[in-house]
């Protein structure tokens, strides 16, 4: 018993010094067209890290690359493994991506389901997600019956239920209404801070990367690399609402803005 | 946790009282055409040697269901199109799942069938009888090629139109090739797979008659045939009746099927 416990603060103690995601020198080609240029960035584990550009900035070639739906034209990327058993990544998508055909509940199931997990596990895991995301009333509708929103607690849940090393988030809440957003950006963070996980997540809104995150990475335009790194120290749990009135929130969300000013401008001036 | 708003209640899936009013028009206007025809015959507005009034034909159903020579042509017609289906259905919706997923396999057949589809499926009837002789096979050959095109056609269109983003999440959550084919392109393809299948009956329907006619002994198809060598008109119309009938009846099945096999479907 007290062998275990030992091996277990070894390895904590151990994974709390390494990061959980190492990006080295990565970059990534289209043919002629530089996407990512010699990007680097450790990400710590239990991290919340966002990272923040404008369209075209190369953020979700970037995640998709982490994810492995896309590789890397070179350099590399490295995630450390806290236990054998436990999925690498997994991916809360942008818009619609749970399944049509499947019930909310075994939306949620999916990725235990391919993992071979046994019964009682899956039923006990999913159960517990759904109660968290406020879908257990609705675990035999089909998605066709639900929402934006809770399509996309379904995403959700169906992603922490894997329990996966790192959770990637590709601009999950971006076709949300204003008042939807906020809920499920309070909702995330209550159901992140049960574990805290690492996560690495893309947003193109300034505010919902300060609300959400510890270290906020701006990106720059074509080709993508790191234009800066911005930690955020506001103590969690956090009330978006009362935070709104702090200065703290206000001179971040200000000097993020300041930054990423230029790189909007400059993807303008190429798309137009 | 957080109430759910109402925007976010459960929608109802479809409003009782207007599909009820849409079937009973449904009903209705066969209903009043069959009633026109009947008075238009009954005063001689209409030559009855051609077209004879709907209650002398009834008539004569019940004459050859009596004799039960009806109930013979109509369950050999029957069981040639159930094996024409399954012959030529089952092969098409594995081969359309393959092509849809992979673009070697779609660029090998694809061209084929474009090139065999626009050839008229009746004009292959005399080849048929050629290769499989005047027996079974030929009238059950002739039902599965029409039913294959249609199938093949629909699964393969449908697992391409597949969202690519699903394709991302099977990849993402660690789905094997069989669980990709099972949990994503299948059921992603269904609805396009049930509408093949309905174009591929009625297909098939077309050409178990004209295959019958031309080249058998029995059927309804060659019931039809005989009653025009014979000159008899009620005959001839009673056969029409009958084959309408199995492919109403076909298509309230299959939309049955359709409703049992794809829940998800907003409608």
């Amino acid at each position: 018993m007290s062998k275990r416990a030992v091996v277990a603060r070894a390895e904590s103690q151990e994974l709390r010094c390494k990061p959980a995601i190492r990006i080295h020198k990565l970059a990534k080609q289209f043919g002629s067209l530089i996407v990512l240029d010699t990007l680097s960035i450790d990400v710590m584990p239990g991290e919340f890290f966002v990272i923040v550009g404008p369209s075209g900035c190369g953020k979700t070639t970037l995640l998709r690359i982490l994810a492995g739906l896309d590789s890397a034209s070179s350099g590399k990327v490295e995630i450390a493994v806290s236990a054998s058993d436990r999925p690498l990544n997994r991916m809360i998508f942008q818009g619609e991506s749970i399944f049509p055909w499947m019930t909310v509940w075994d939306n949620a199931a999916y990725g235990l389901r391919m993992r071979g997990a046994p019964t009682a596990h899956i039923k006990e895991i999913v159960g517990h997600y759904l109660d968290r995301t406020g879908l257990t009333r609705f675990a035999k509708a089909y998605p066709h019956q639900l929402s934006g929103g809770m399509k996309q607690r379904v995403s959700i849940a169906r992603a922490f239920a894997n329990d996966p090393q790192i959770l990637l988030m590709d601009e999950p809440f971006s076709a949300l209404d204003a008042q939807n957003k906020v809920q499920l950006q309070e909702e995330l963070l209550r159901i992140w801070e049960e574990d805290r996980k690492t996560v690495v997540f893309i947003t193109h809104s300034v505010e919902e990367a300060v609300l959400l995150a510890d270290r906020i990475m701006v990106m720059t335009v074509q080709p993508g690399k790191v234009k800066a790194i911005v930690p955020v120290p506001i103590a969690r749990p956090r009330d978006f609402i009362e935070l709104q009135r702090t200065s703290a929130y206000g001179e971040l969300v200000h000097r993020i803005w300041s930054s990423l000013r230029q790189e909007v401008l400059h993807a303008r001036d190429q798309s137009g | 946790m957080s109430t759910i708003s109402a925007a976010e209640r459960v929608s109802p899936r479809w409003q009782l009282s207007s599909r009820g009013y849409e079937r009973l028009i449904n009903l209705a206007s066969p209903i009043s055409l069959l009633l026109l025809w009947e008075l238009a015959a009954q005063f001689g507005l209409i030559d009855t040697r051609f077209f004879p009034a709907p209650s002398t034909i009834l008539r004569k159903l019940f004459a050859l269901v009596h004799s039960g020579e009806l109930l013979r042509h109509t369950l050999t017609s029957l069981e040639r199109l159930f094996w024409g289906v399954v012959l030529g259905g089952l092969p098409a919706l594995v081969l359309g799942l393959f092509m849809g997923l992979n673009r070697l396999l779609r660029a090998i057949i694809e061209p084929l069938i474009a090139a065999i589809y626009p050839i008229p499926k009746s004009s292959i009837v005399p080849l048929a009888l050629l290769v499989f002789g005047l027996g079974e096979s030929s009238k059950i050959f002739m039902v599965a090629v029409g039913v294959f095109f249609p199938v093949v056609i629909n699964t393969t269109t449908g697992v391409c139109e597949i969202n690519k983003i699903y394709v991302d999440v099977g990849k993402n959550f660690e789905a094997s090739r069989w669980n990709t084919f099972c949990t994503i392109a299948l059921p992603g393809a269904l609805p396009f797979i049930m509408t093949g299948i309905r174009l591929g009956i009625g297909m098939g329907l077309v050409l178990i008659a004209v295959a019958e006619m031309i080249g058998a002994k029995s059927g309804l198809g060659f019931m039809i045939w005989n009653a025009w060598e014979t000159f008899s008109v009620e005959k001839m119309y009673v056969g029409l009746f009958v084959i309408a009938m199995i492919g109403v009846t076909l298509t309230l099945l299959l939309q049955e099927l359709e409703r049992i096999l794809i829940p998800w479907r907003a409608t």
